[in-house]
């Protein structure tokens, strides 16, 4: 809301805008600048981070009942036991994520298979665990970015393994460059009809896709459930649900021998650059973009809001649908209920942390999985439970879901609002 | 009771809102305070109400120097505000809404006392001529009856001073001249009143004072006998502003747009335009006055092919599109939206992304799916040089732009191909005079090199300024068309208030006007 004035006759550019508004002057063009953009959107998640850790440290600190008899009877001594406490935790923690700096440097010098294999476990299990988050923080992220909120990410996943399972066990004889692609298209296929669901109908009924998406966590749930007990399914001479396993050469195999770290991980980047490019370098990225922004104006401009809910949502699935392929198709090769913790419902945090960013979230879902992955090596080495990891999972979420808070804490002064704090702005609006 | 700012200063960070702003309101006046969108007037108005505290100078009332830390206590001293955006409660009654905040209770449950409330505001009603249904919903009330509740909230809060932000710019003619009717009633009780706007015509007719506020700063403070529109206009603007579009006569050349019989239905149903027939020929400028809500919007969607047409037909040069915008807009028609930042642009993308929305699917701007960045940023920059669009950068998300810039990112979108027809609805809503100027001498350049254009507005103003032929437009169809020549304010106003052509002939005998009237 600036003055209105022809340039010949402005003669203080400090005057021409006298209301309180901030110029983000020579800002990078957002859907040119991949990178940089990504790198200023962590920082409010870093800083989130940060604090959770600290407040973590508190918790550490509090809960440890020997150190409580300390505080009143040697405070300095205290001090000190709750300082090597923390650390020795947090080291555990980081140790078992990312591995002891000592032998990663070791083995990469000696070039030792064995050094090698041991140094490098703790990141291929942080590998593991982040490589399912990638893909369904991509799913929830592209949603977002058509305004709509997929909490079906479980589900699509769900379904995605069983067509994956299903594609891996009953194909036989084909040489592992046609098997495994089938395999995952079909994971990818099955999502996307989870995803196609709730986008046809929101499309044509305006039903929101929150409550679909969510209801269709249950049927499929309950659908993997029945398929296992189907004899197309289910493993010949077992009652339990669990499926065939699959052929080997459908399998997602370790990239390293001896590490249990598999190709998914590379397919779960790759799937990150084509969604980036997607959203930010493409046509329909554009449409998805602008639908997702402002609907009218999409409308108006004569982009079809019906395609692009459509469109999104079963890419979304298809991505989500990923995620359990790249489980499924790694370690047993065998489906069975239950086999994912809730890494649909991560990839909401995950991409909410990410900033609904490619690149934010295959960030956000390495923290996520290295938390995870190094929560049980903190709690065997220090005694530390791994509830403290849940803990700081759930301090970082709130940290990212309140940027107002970090910045007060850390007198940011506030960028203007853009589409990176989407998720304040509710529900799939 | 005298109100005084004195020496007022506002910063936010990298700029000033207001600088030593003084102004003077004495007991029983109307004070005009005139200036640009972002000249100031609001902050200065924040500070008075006590929603922003000033860097610098004071607020004195009969000569006492206050402070105010927020609206209650700037209430408390007696001032009251109408903001241009109602705060009403609309399933309230007239009486609920009036007394919420100053609740009056009775018994000792504290239950609410609307009897006495009714009572003070019928009373406060019949002594300034504010004629009011106190048992009224508020949510079925048009309009100007609104506003008037909205007066009478301040009144009932026994505020002295009274400041209008805006408050013609939702009014009919009819209702705005009602309004200063209550407004001159109100001083001659002794109130004071603050009349905020950016209409030249309405603050010389109704001010006592007139200050202009330019860059944050006070222009001038003047008298309207002193004064001219002329003046005025280039004390906002800060240079010479041509008030009258200059334009040649048209020279209407082929039929462009043709509708014939159009019935559309609302969102809801109803049915808005009904039964309209319509023609714009190449080179000419068609105005269609009305009242907002008489079928305008579903009108415009229709021709742009956003909304389906129940009966009818619409023809671009010949051909009917249906409801496909890209061969619409393939067929060389822009359509400058009525609201920009909630259908013209995407506020969240930047500048150089609205200049591409109606065109990122075809050549240059896309090859296949994959947009084409430098194509993108070269005609952006070029886009933005042409039409002196104000932005520190091509990349900057476009709700940071001013309304006048924003609107020149549309015209800049839309005018800069080859054109054969121009729909534009409420082209300079909520724009200021440079901004208005430059946005009609847009259109009539386009016009001039042959363009067909359909101008829909509220403002008679503007339908004065730019319109060849002048179409009003109530309850879903044409009533009446005119030439400019015979068009007044006072018989468009009527025209478009319902009244019956025939009738608007009997009260103006003396303009025996020949008219075509399209409508069938």
């Amino acid at each position: 809301m600036g003055d209105e004035v022809e340039r010949k006759d402005a003669p203080e550019p400090e005057d021409e805008r006298p209301l309180p508004e901030e110029q983000p002057v020579g800002e990078p063009p957002r859907q040119r600048s991949g990178i940089l953009g990504a790198l200023r959107g962590l920082v409010l998640p870093l800083l989130a981070l940060f604090t959770a850790l600290v407040v973590g440290a508190f918790i550490i600190i509090l809960t440890d009942f020997e150190l409580m008899g300390l505080w009143a009877s040697d405070p300095v001594a205290a001090l000190a036991a709750s300082w090597s406490s923390v650390t020795a935790t947090y080291g555990a923690l980081l140790r078992g994520s990312i591995g002891d700096p000592g032998a990663l440097i070791g083995a990469i010098v000696t070039l030792d298979g064995d050094a090698f294999r041991r140094a490098f476990i703790p990141l291929s299990e942080t590998i593991i665990s982040a490589t399912p988050l990638v893909f369904t923080g991509l799913s929830v992220a592209l949603a977002f970015r058509v305004g709509l909120f997929n909490i079906g990410a479980e589900g699509q996943l769900y379904l995605g393994g069983l067509l994956a399972v299903i594609v891996g066990f009953s194909l036989t004889g084909l040489p592992f460059f046609i098997h495994l692609p089938l395999a995952l298209a079909a994971g990818f296929a099955g999502g996307a009809l989870w995803g196609f669901i709730p986008g046809l109908l929101k499309a044509r009924t305006g039903a929101h896709e929150v409550i679909v998406t969510i209801m269709l966590n249950f049927v499929a749930y309950n659908l993997i459930n029945w398929a296992l007990k189907t004899p197309l399914v289910q493993r010949e001479g077992r009652s339990d649900p669990i499926s065939k396993i699959i052929e080997p050469s459908a399998a997602l195999v370790p990239i390293f021998e001896g590490l249990r770290a598999h190709w998914g991980i590379v397919i779960a980047l790759l799937a990150a650059v084509a969604v980036w490019w997607l959203l930010f370098r493409s046509t329909k990225g554009f449409e998805f973009r602008a639908v997702g922004f402002n609907p009218r104006a999409a409308r108006y401009a004569g982009m079809s809001i019906a395609w692009s809910t459509v469109m999104s949502m079963v890419i979304a699935g298809g991505l989500a649908g990923l995620a359990g392929t790249a489980v499924i198709l790694s370690g047993s090769g065998t489906l069975s209920p239950g086999f994912s913790p809730g890494f649909g419902f991560d990839g909401i945090v995950v991409a909410l942390v990410g900033n609904t960013r490619p690149l934010g979230v295959v960030a956000a879902a390495f923290l996520f999985g290295a938390l995870r992955a190094g929560a049980t090596p903190m709690q065997s080495a220090t005694g530390t439970p791994l509830d403290l990891v849940v803990v700081i999972q759930a301090l970082v979420i709130l940290f990212v879901a309140a940027p107002a808070l970090v910045r007060a804490i850390y007198r940011i002064r506030a960028e203007r609002v853009t589409g990176s704090e989407v998720f304040a702005k509710g529900w799939g609006s | 009771m005298k109100l005084e700012l004195r020496g007022i200063t506002k910063r936010f960070p990298g700029v000033v809102a207001n600088r030593d702003v003084d102004l003077v309101v004495q007991p029983g006046e109307i004070h005009g305070l005139l200036g640009e969108n972002g000249a100031g007037k609001t902050t200065l108005m924040n500070i008075l109400y006590g929603l922003y505290q000033p860097d610098e100078g004071e607020i004195l009332i009969d000569d006492a120097p206050v402070s105010f830390d927020g609206p209650g206590d700037a209430i408390d001293a007696g001032i009251g505000m109408v903001h241009q955006h109602f705060m009403l409660v609309p399933v309230f009654t007239v009486t609920e809404n009036v007394m919420l905040g100053v609740e009056e209770t009775s018994g000792p449950l504290g239950a609410l006392d609307r009897d006495a409330a009714r009572r003070r505001i019928v009373e406060i009603s019949e002594r300034h001529g504010l004629r009011i249904d106190p048992d009224a919903v508020v949510e079925d009330l048009p309009v100007g009856v609104r506003q008037r509740v909205e007066i009478v909230k301040t009144l009932y809060r026994q505020s002295n001073v009274l400041v209008l932000d805006e408050p013609s710019a939702v009014l009919t003619p009819q209702e705005t001249e009602e309004l200063f009717g209550i407004m001159r009633s109100l001083v001659e009780g002794g109130t004071s009143i603050v009349f905020i706007t950016h209409k030249l015509n309405e603050v010389l007719e109704i001010a006592d004072r007139i200050t202009v506020l330019h860059h944050g700063q006070v222009a001038g403070t003047t008298t309207p006998d002193a004064t001219t529109r002329e003046d005025l206009a280039a004390m906002m603007v800060g240079r010479q502003v041509d008030l009258v579009v200059d334009k040649d006569p048209a020279t209407p050349g082929d039929p462009v747009l043709e509708v014939r019989d159009l019935v559309v239905r609302d969102e809801r149903g109803h049915t808005s335009v009904n039964g309209l027939s319509l023609t714009v020929r190449a080179g000419e400028i068609l105005a269609i006055a009305g009242v907002q809500g008489n079928g305008q919007s579903e009108l415009v969607e229709a021709i742009a092919g956003l909304r389906d047409i129940e009966r009818g037909e619409i023809l671009i040069d010949g051909h009917a599109y249906g409801t496909d915008p890209r061969a619409i807009y393939a067929a060389g028609v822009a359509h400058v939206p009525e609201d920009r930042m909630e259908e013209g642009l995407v506020g969240d993308f930047t500048v150089a992304d609205n200049l591409i929305l109606t065109s990122y699917w075809h050549p240059p701007y896309s090859k296949g799916m994959q947009l084409d960045g430098d194509a993108i940023v070269a005609s952006a920059n070029d886009l933005v040089e042409q039409f002196d669009v104000r932005t520190p950068s091509i990349f900057n998300p476009v709700s940071n732009l001013s309304g006048g810039n924003q609107q020149k990112v549309i015209a800049a979108r839309e005018f800069s191909r080859p054109l054969r027809l121009i729909i534009a609805a409420q082209p300079t809503r909520g724009l200021d005079v440079g901004s208005i100027e430059y946005i009609h001498g847009r259109i009539v350049e386009k016009r001039d090199e042959g363009t067909a254009v359909l101008i829909v507005a509220t403002e008679i103003e503007e339908v004065l300024a730019l319109g060849d032929r002048i179409a009003v437009m109530f309850q879903g169809r044409i009533v009446d068309t005119l030439d400019p020549s015979e068009a007044t304010s006072e018989r468009l106003g009527l025209l478009m208030g319902g009244a019956h052509p025939e009738d608007v002939d009997v009260e103006e005998a003396e303009l025996a006007p020949a008219r075509t009237v399209t409508d069938g």
